[in-house]
């Protein structure tokens, strides 16, 4: 658990740096966790190629749900919408630095799910973007 | 509980504990279990699970139309479950126990056999807004299909049903009353004899959802005067893949059949069949024989203690859990006091989320469950996303609620 509560999570969770939303945007995309009510939403804009300029995420959910999502908007800017697009559960995994069992891998997934489904402009958030 | 009077001793949790060898376990080295996730399903002691050891290596057959030692044996063992079961619930007839998987398809059996059969446009089932998904999501498919109209008793701040509101829905004249007779979150008891009564007052049907009732509490159909009750075997010390519905005979024997195939028929012609007497008429297929025969001996055991010593149990626990849980600055127990509450505990801390809850929890060997306990309506109108639940059953101890108040302590400490 000492290793699941690094400090790293724990600091983003009561001190995230990405919190809020971004009216108006080029992608915003938001969903559930049907299985614990996590909710989360993220809004990016993007320049003239495609890069990342700003993003934020909102919503509430669990410290492995909220850190996730602090660190992966945190990762995703200055990046493409095709890098984006290419992000992969591993790379959310990175970012936590931490191993975990499959109810909370849902919860560290969440926000990559929604900014995946954002980015392709999908209407609705599957399971296959994180697999 | 009076605090003058020490409570006093109604069973023996050590003695009883050895019945289980679950609670024998380390959940990793040196940490023992501490389970209190009781309300999501319980857990089994050896005469349970030696009753279906016994029945698989010595009787295994398929029950009814055998003549072989083994069918007899089998189907005798499956019908004195059945019969045990009735005596348990105080069911006039053993044939008024119908055996189902669980409670969710009890319930869905009586929405599409009595449902269909008696409910039109317009008309008004009501419920309350403590129900389990499975007493509520049923009825709002079969509301969608005969375009009926579900009104729910409201559910007050301090999580009882507004029975004020209850008596005015009434006044709609309802076809079917159905409610849990406890919250699975809230641990709240209904008062179910006097809404019962209530709504045959004005003609209306009853079903209870007693999943968290029947296993925790004395259920006396005939006291209660319910029409239909509901429950399941895993949480009352029996298996998974077995549960009850109690309906009333006439009731039962008015309804249509709900699924077809074997043994629910009398005699089947090419293009016809008539059906089977209660209780098979609702029995198609083979069911789960050694399930029920392990729910036979889990009601035995519960017998052997008396539900009411059960009760009694619980009750002091959850009195002892709450006084506990408000010393810690900032938890929030949902549900009413402990005089109208079973042994169930949800909360809340400021700092940390139901999920960190229960994985700092898990670290002390603690089980408790984090989520919306298939009740997101309720959570939504406390305005809380997910709760963590302590449950508790005849096996837990204070010793083990002690742990879980430093276990509470540590997740304020990470996160405070
Ligand atoms: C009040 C209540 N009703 C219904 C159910 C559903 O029981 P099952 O999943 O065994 O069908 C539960 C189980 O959590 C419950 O607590």
């Amino acid at each position: 658990m000492d290793d699941l509560y690094r400090e790293l999570i724990i600091d983003r969770y009561k001190n995230p740096q990405f919190r809020g939303e971004l009216n108006p945007n080029d992608i915003t995309f938001e969903d559930d966790n049907p299985y614990c009510g996590d909710h989360i939403r993220v809004d990016v804009r993007l320049d003239e190629n495609g890069v990342v300029t700003e993003a934020a995420y909102s919503g509430e959910g669990c410290s492995i749900s909220q850190a996730a999502a602090d660190l992966l908007i945190e990762y995703i800017h200055g990046k493409t919408l095709d890098e984006v697009k290419a992000l992969t559960k591993e790379d959310v995994l990175d970012l936590l630095g931490i191993e975990l069992g499959p109810v909370r891998l849902k919860c560290a997934l969440l926000s990559l799910k929604v900014l995946k489904a954002g980015a392709y402009g999908l209407g609705e958030a599957t399971d296959d973007l994180v697999a | 509980m009076k605090p003058t009077h020490p409570p006093k001793i109604v069973l023996d949790v050590q003695k009883i504990r050895a019945d289980f060898p679950v609670l024998e376990r380390e959940v990793r080295p040196g940490v023992p279990l501490i389970y209190l996730d009781s309300t999501a399903t319980s857990q089994k002691p050896r005469q349970v699970l030696e009753a279906m050891d016994r029945f698989y290596r010595r009787t295994n057959a398929n029950i009814h139309r055998g003549i072989h030692t083994l069918a007899e044996e089998a189907t005798a063992g499956y019908e004195a479950a059945r019969e045990r079961i009735a005596r348990f619930i105080g069911a006039a007839a053993a044939h008024e126990v119908i055996f189902v998987r669980n409670t969710t398809e009890a319930i869905n059996l009586v929405a599409y056999s009595w449902g269909r059969a008696n409910l039109n446009a317009g008309d008004v089932i009501v419920l309350t807004e403590m129900e389990h998904h499975s007493n509520l999501v049923p009825w709002q498919m079969l509301a969608a299909e005969l375009d009926l109209r579900l009104e729910f008793i409201p559910v007050t701040p301090e999580g009882l049903l507004d029975l004020d509101a209850y008596h005015r829905l009434l006044d709609l004249h309802p076809k079917l009353v159905t409610f849990t007779h406890m919250s699975n979150v809230l641990g709240t008891i209904n008062p179910a004899q006097e809404i019962i009564a209530a709504a045959h007052a004005v003609g209306a049907v009853t079903l209870v959802d007693g999943a968290q009732s029947v296993p925790h509490l004395p259920v006396d159909v005939q006291t209660l005067g319910a029409d239909f009750l509901a429950f399941s075997g895993h949480k009352m010390l029996g298996p998974s893949g077995i549960g009850v519905l109690y309906g009333r005979g006439e009731l039962l024997e008015a309804m249509p059949p709900f699924l077809g195939g074997g043994d629910m028929i009398k005699r089947v012609e090419l293009r016809s069949f008539s059906v089977n007497a209660l209780p098979y008429k609702f029995e198609a297929g083979t069911p789960a024989i050694a399930e029920a025969v392990g729910l036979g001996a889990a009601v035995e055991y519960l017998a052997a203690i008396g539900m009411e010593a059960v009760e009694q149990y619980e009750h002091e626990m959850i009195a002892y859990v709450l006084e506990r849980l408000e010393e810690i600055p900032g938890v929030r127990v949902f549900g009413p006091e402990a005089q109208h509450k079973g042994a169930v505990a949800a909360f809340t801390l400021p700092e940390a989320h139901a999920h960190d809850i229960s994985q700092v929890l898990d670290d002390f060997g603690i089980a408790v469950r984090a989520g919306h306990h298939c009740a997101m309506p309720l959570h939504t109108k406390f305005g809380i996303p997910a709760t963590a639940r302590a449950s508790f059953y005849i096996y837990n101890t204070r010793q083990e609620v002690d742990r879980l108040v430093e276990g509470i302590y540590k997740v304020k400490e990470i996160f405070g």
